[in-house]
């Protein structure tokens, strides 16, 4: 990472043109919207750009970019077990039947 | 009582490669990960799991959160919070170029941003509580057109009838219709307990928004009190303004996920 006073004032610039980058970006996922595309469709772009605008705040403003080590352990195995947390409904959301709650409704299903 | 020094609380660790206050933000952040996490994932069990027109609110034409939540206002926070996040950087820069004033007048900019992030967020849930949904025993017949539900606000009450100004398409308010109650089968605000989306959408904003007060807490005491540490211990102080960084950044990052999921898709 960025030590000296001067490695700090390069990176000045840097941090300015990743926030114009953030507010485009947001724009851009509010147009998106805008266009009512078909919900995986949607579902991905939105992701996506989210995806890229997470990065630029984590590698830029976090620092971790310029990071090394031990962290990047530390956040695979998180990034794997978030993964799997996202994944746990799709384990069990099928599961409907006489008996079985349907999710979300509180209904049984007949 | 004799003070012991807390190893590599400025130069970095060896194994690490950090100071250690440093590295336990980071395990920390790693816990918030999955935290929210959980939440995220409820939200896709309720979302995927919900009969067709109960989401995001009974009787609605499509399953988006903008039906019921203000874009502008929720688009208007994330530039806001992105904002914040660059003047919290700059607090750090400016601290490490040997800069005090500068470092706090952009962490009180972060304080100021943040403070506006919250009342923001406190008109948008306030309209929340000030919207109604009626739900009608048998279809209602409005302007020759029979519904099933109305959206809006209530000008008054007895214990008969409601007065009420349906929603218009354009936004508006409508004028207001005179509806007995034996007619009404439901009638409730849009706040939590209205239906499973709102509900998961003030879990999430909710623990965001304390998120939020809690960075705000620890900017606030950084600020008050970096002229009296910055005098010897400048170096640790800034330390200290970079693993509030994180956690701030972290924060944002959040709601940089919340914003599509919530109110877009």
């Amino acid at each position: 990472m960025a030590s000296s006073a001067e490695d700090i004032k390069k990176h000045l610039k840097v941090y300015y043109m990743v926030f114009s980058g953030l507010l485009v970006l947001t724009l851009l996922t509010v147009g998106v919207s805008r266009f009512h595309l078909s919900v995986p469709f949607a579902v991905a772009v939105a992701l996506l750009i989210a995806g890229i605008k997470g990065s630029l705040v984590a590698c830029y403003f976090m620092h971790l970019i310029s990071e090394r080590g031990m962290v990047f352990w530390i956040l695979a195995l998180c990034a794997f077990f978030f993964v799997a947390l996202l994944l746990l409904p799709s384990l069990t959301m099928f599961e409907e039947g006489p008996g079985l709650i349907k999710y979300g409704t509180g209904i049984s299903g007949e | 009582m004799s003070t012991a020094a807390i190893p590599h609380d400025i130069d970095p660790h060896p194994m690490t490669g950090m100071y250690n206050g440093k590295f336990g933000v980071w395990l920390f952040l790693a816990s918030e990960v999955m935290l929210f996490g959980a939440l995220f994932s409820t939200y896709i069990l309720l979302r995927v799991g919900a009969l067709d027109g109960t989401w995001p609110m009974f009787g609605a034409e499509r399953p988006q959160g903008d039906q019921v939540l203000n874009v502008g206002l929720a688009a208007l926070n994330t530039v806001i919070l992105i904002a914040s996040s660059v003047t919290m950087v700059l607090a750090w820069a400016s601290l490490k170029m040997k800069n005090l004033a500068k470092g706090r007048l952009f962490l009180i900019f972060t304080f100021a941003l943040a403070g506006t992030f919250l009342v923001v967020k406190y008109f948008e849930y306030s309209s929340k509580f000030h919207h109604q949904l009626i739900v009608f025993n048998n279809p209602y017949t409005i302007d020759g057109k029979e519904v099933t539900h109305l959206t809006g606000h209530i000008d008054g009450e007895s214990e008969d009838f409601v007065n009420f100004s349906p929603d218009t398409p354009d936004g508006s308010h409508g004028e207001h219709i005179r509806i007995d109650r034996a007619r009404i089968k439901r009638l409730h605000n849009w706040g939590p307990g209205a239906s499973t989306f709102i509900d998961i959408y003030f879990v999430l904003t909710g623990l965001h928004g304390l998120h939020i007060i809690g960075g705000m807490i620890v900017i606030l005491y950084l600020f008050i009190t970096a002229g009296g540490m910055w005098k010897g211990q400048s170096e640790k102080f800034t330390n200290r303004v970079e693993c509030t960084g994180l956690y701030w950044h972290f924060v944002d990052l959040v709601w940089i996920f919340l914003f599509p999921v919530l109110y877009l898709l």
